[in-house]
């Protein structure tokens, strides 16, 4: 019996399992890793230098080819998904660095995700633990939520609470217990954006026609975070899709696409809400799904295989999987119609994981950049994940630090005005460690910033 | 308390807490190095920070007579960092700091840690770099670069790790700190530099290495030539190398490592061709661009089906990603592969590569050629599947009959990856028994204990299945000290 023959719905509680007969080791029968996948990996250590969790601790077991082996052995039944191999599995922030570097192709996604879905159903966090990540997951995946949390940001930004709160370090002040949850309050509070209240009040439209000649036809994935923090990056998204011929629709109800739960393993909350988008772009007739930010999009891409167990929706699962493009890959398949202004500005372009590893993406954002007249694009010479990764930078707050303070060391040595990635997770995380000197924008702003002919970027972060 | 147990409680008091590996699931992590065909999961892992932590856990091994290995990025290809189950896996990953640069007198000190790719990145921007150029160049350490004296593409002009090592800190197996060469090319005395580059981890432990640097070259051109065959490819080889040109580096692929590398990397080389040559010049501009007319032409000649010449900086660095991701590809033709690194003068290439494709069929497994085809250095993998039983036992027996068949035809059971445990048992079938015993006695003035990195480089009966001789008491079980069980 394979864990690829084995299809049905997913269990919320454990499976029944005898360690010594399924042929899953410490595993359940419910889609283990993959032994055949676990077996692609050869060992040569190519994945070593683009792991970022290899790179701060130097220690196999934080290493690709160190968790493969941990899931081989987990398999083979020789150790249980004890406390060290979750915090191993834990620690791997999923950005897929490690598959761009893998001569062998080995599916690390496959693996990871296969893993962190057994984990949440076969181990028990602390308590804790357990709360933090219930509670992160009540507001994230729920664009609703999402919202009003984006609004009671706004007003704990304004009421000089946050001023107050920081002066006296609240984060310090918890208890001495309290100790591993300082460090990720921390991270929560320095995460959060500056909220623009207009924007997160403002619906976006339900269907907007193109400008001038139609060539697209386009749905919108409006996001969760994206929809919350950054609504201004949708309204841009809309704006420069119509200023090159496109269609644009965005399809109600919209919920979470279920990217940052696929990540973490939650497997049926995750199905439940692919589910629902699959069901919310039906019948819109298509040309491209279009999604503004890469952990959403390498996820709708992913589609097909997710919902691969459920007759119902495999097949509109992939057809939409098919449709899924990220917005800079669709602006740079248009030839430029709409006039670009110059934009005197010097920039850097980070690579979000999800879109570079993950989706392949790397020349098309640069790409729709390149076509901005003025606009000067510096490389950061170094891909290596920013340390957002979803949730990691709240759930592993050190690691996370470490990272952000390492790449924004990066884009202040390139001595740069500003930072455009496309991903809202790099965006919070960047801002935080980069503060108020030099912001952060997505590709779409930029555009956005040149069709509409603001000279600098100052104000490209209008709604 | 057992000796390991001693040595574990010690080392937990003078490391930091991180620096200690005792958990059976993390220890299994360091189970093998780039070999995966041997496993061993040590009795404990250390990774100190610093030379005063690698003498730390010499010395309580060396107190105790508890054995130790040395593990750089652990990606050797003989199991030179195969751990021992008694003893104890010290690893030099966290030394990754470049200590000096140097780039008017062309040289730099670096920690053990720091990769070979990381050299050269760091003194780019002086026009300078690290010659030696293994294919796993942008994981595999300088420390472990020293152990094998790697060498790579581009060794066939200039050299290998030998020659651009100056000079080494060295933690000896005693856990004594000693300076091996200096700053210079050849300082006088014993070069016990020399005798400690290659030994593969049996004579200390390296914890600073400072090496020469070389200008990058002002020009490089490079061409892939597709061929029918190996032979047909291995006359161009000839024939470039009678005309007087020293190539930067001339490497051959067979169809099957053709395939291998071409779905790891797309790097453009022909699916359909029996083999190809990756053929590179450098130099001065006028020279490498005169030169590589010639080159071409010498490939048509001897029957190039294709000949490609990079025509841009990113075209060659393609070519090259291709052609170093050859053993790490293999996972999409094979789950488990051998990788042999036999030596054959380059005129045997035709008969040497006949003769494997006829052993490999009877075996009835598949074997890909890979070939630093410049310097005669073959590199046969042989696929294999771990989980059919039988089948690893019959690849590591054609792997070691194709070792032993490059020593019949005149040539060496490795060029570069050493010997570690994988081609121990071959040794004697190079060397006569006093040549093993002179060596043997080299390593014991370094380890008259033989507690550093035990069982690698000479057969034992252990690892070579040799008749174990008639049970003789120990003088110590005679002495009522010990009992065998």
């Amino acid at each position: 019996m394979t864990g690829m023959s084995e299809r049905g719905p997913v269990p919320e509680a454990p499976v029944a399992h005898s360690p010594a007969g399924t042929g899953h080791g410490a595993f359940d029968g419910h889609h283990p890793p993959s032994r055949r996948r676990v077996e692609e990996c050869v060992h040569c250590g190519f994945c070593l230098p683009a792991c970022p969790t290899y790179g701060l601790w130097g220690e196999e077991m934080d290493s690709p080819r160190g968790r493969i082996l941990l899931m081989k052995e987990a398999l083979e039944g020789h150790i249980a998904l004890d406390d060290v191999f979750v915090r191993h599995m834990d620690a791997c922030l999923g950005c897929m660095a490690c598959m761009s570097a893998c001569p062998s192709g080995v599916r690390y996604d496959e693996l990871i995700e296969a893993t962190r879905a057994q984990i949440e159903r076969l181990h028990r966090r602390g308590p804790l633990e357990r709360a933090y990540r219930e509670a992160l997951f009540a507001v994230f995946p729920h664009p609703g939520r999402v919202r009003v949390a984006a609004v009671a940001a706004w007003a704990y930004q304004r009421s000089g609470l946050a001023g107050a709160l920081h002066a006296r370090r609240w984060p310090d002040r918890l208890p001495g217990r309290m100790g591993r949850w300082r460090e990720a309050l921390r991270a929560l509070d320095g995460l959060m954006p500056p909220v623009s209240l207009g924007a997160v009040a403002r619906p976006l439209p339900r269907q907007v026609g193109p400008h001038g000649a139609p060539r697209r036809r386009v749905g919108l994935v409006a996001g969760c975070i994206q929809r919350g923090f950054f609504a201004q990056v949708n309204w841009a998204t809309v704006r420069v899709l119509v200023a090159e011929g496109c269609e644009v629709v965005v399809p109600r109800p919209q919920g979470c696409c279920g990217a940052l739960m696929v990540h973490a393993g939650r497997e049926a909350s995750a199905l439940r809400s692919a589910r629902a988008l699959v069901d919310a772009f039906e019948g819109w007739e298509l040309d491209d799904v279009v999604v503004n930010a890469a952990g959403c999009g390498s996820t709708l891409k992913d589609y097909g295989r997710l919902l691969a167990d459920d007759p119902g929706y495999a097949g509109r699962a992939s057809g939409l999987a098919g449709k899924a493009r990220d917005v800079t890959e669709v602006l740079a398949g248009l030839e430029p119609r709409a006039r670009r202004h110059p934009v005197r500005a010097r920039v850097a372009y980070h690579d979000a994981c999800h879109l570079s590893h993950a989706q392949g993406v790397r020349s098309q954002p640069r790409q729709v950049l390149a076509s901005v007249p003025g606009l000067e694009v510096v490389e950061l010479g170094d891909d290596q994940c920013c340390g957002s990764a979803g949730i990691y930078n709240l759930v592993q707050p050190e690691a996370g630090e470490e990272l952000g303070r390492h790449k924004a060391d990066l884009v202040r040595a390139a001595g740069v005005e500003a930072v455009v990635t496309a991903n809202p997770g790099c965006n919070l995380q960047l801002r935080r460690f980069l503060g108020p000197g030099v912001p952060v924008f997505h590709p779409v702003e930029v555009l956005d910033a040149s069709l509409r002919g603001r000279p600098s970027l100052a104000g490209a972060q209008g709604v | 308390m057992g000796a390991l147990e001693e040595v574990k409680a010690e080392l937990a008091r003078v490391l930091p807490p991180d620096a200690v590996v005792t958990d059976p699931a993390e220890l299994a992590t360091y189970s093998c190095d780039g070999l995966a065909g041997y496993r061993t999961t040590p009795g404990l892992v250390v990774l100190p920070t610093s030379t005063e932590g690698v003498a730390s856990a010499v010395r309580a091994c060396s107190a105790r007579g508890v054995p130790f290995v040395a593990r750089g990025s652990g990606t050797g290809l003989s199991g030179g960092a195969l751990p021992h189950a008694e003893g104890v896996l010290i690893v030099l990953s966290r030394m990754r700091r470049i200590l000096e640069v140097d780039p008017v007198n062309q040289r730099m000190v670096v920690e053990p840690g720091v990769t070979n790719l990381a050299m050269s990145k760091a003194v780019a921007a002086h026009h300078l770099y690290y010659a030696p150029d293994p294919s796993s160049q942008v994981v595999c350490s300088v420390g472990g670069n020293v152990a094998e004296n790697s060498g790579g593409a581009h060794c066939l002009k200039y050299g290998f790790t030998t020659h651009h090592v100056l000079g080494l800190e060295v933690v000896l197996p005693d856990g004594s700190v000693v300076e091996l060469g200096g700053r210079t090319l050849d300082p006088p005395g014993y070069d016990l530099r020399g005798v400690f580059v290659g030994s593969e981890g049996t004579l200390g432990i390296a914890t600073r290495v400072t090496v020469r640097l070389l200008r990058l070259p002002e020009a490089v051109a490079t061409l892939v030539a597709d061929f029918p065959d190996p032979s047909t490819a291995g006359e161009a080889v000839s024939g470039i190398i009678a005309s007087g040109i020293v190539p930067a580096a001339v490497e051959m692929l067979d169809n099957l490592a053709i395939q291998a590398c071409e779905a790891a990397t797309g790097a453009g080389y022909s699916l359909d061709a029996g083999a190809a040559l990756v053929v590179e010049l450098d130099g001065p501009r006028e020279e490498c661009l005169g030169r590589f007319g010639e080159v071409e032409a010498i490939c048509r000649g001897a029957g190039a089906t294709r000949v490609r010449v990079a025509g841009s900086e990113d075209e060659r660095a393609l070519i090259w990603k291709g052609r170093k991701a050859a053993f790490a590809a293999m996972g999409r033709l094979s789950p488990g592969y051998f990788v042999q690194d036999g030596v054959i003068p380059r005129t045997a290439l035709g008969p040497v590569l006949a003769r494997i494709a006829h052993l490999a069929s009877e075996a009835g497994l598949r074997v890909a050629n890979v070939f630093h085809a410049g310097d005669g250095n073959l590199h046969p993998l042989v696929l294999y599947d771990p989980d059919r039983p039988g089948e690893p036992e019959r690849a590591e027996e054609l792997a070691t009959r194709i070792v032993e068949l490059c020593v019949d035809a005149g040539g060496s059971i490795t060029g570069e990856h050493g010997v570690g445990v994988d081609k121990a048992c071959s040794m004697p079938k190079m060397f006569s028994e006093d040549d093993l015993a002179v060596m043997a006695r080299v390593r014991a003035a370094f380890d008259p204990a033989g507690i550093c990195n035990p069982g690698k480089v000479f057969p034992t009966p252990r690892l070579c299945g040799e008749v174990i001789g008639p049970y003789r008491p120990h003088p110590l079980e005679l002495a009522g000290v010990a009992e065998r069980w």
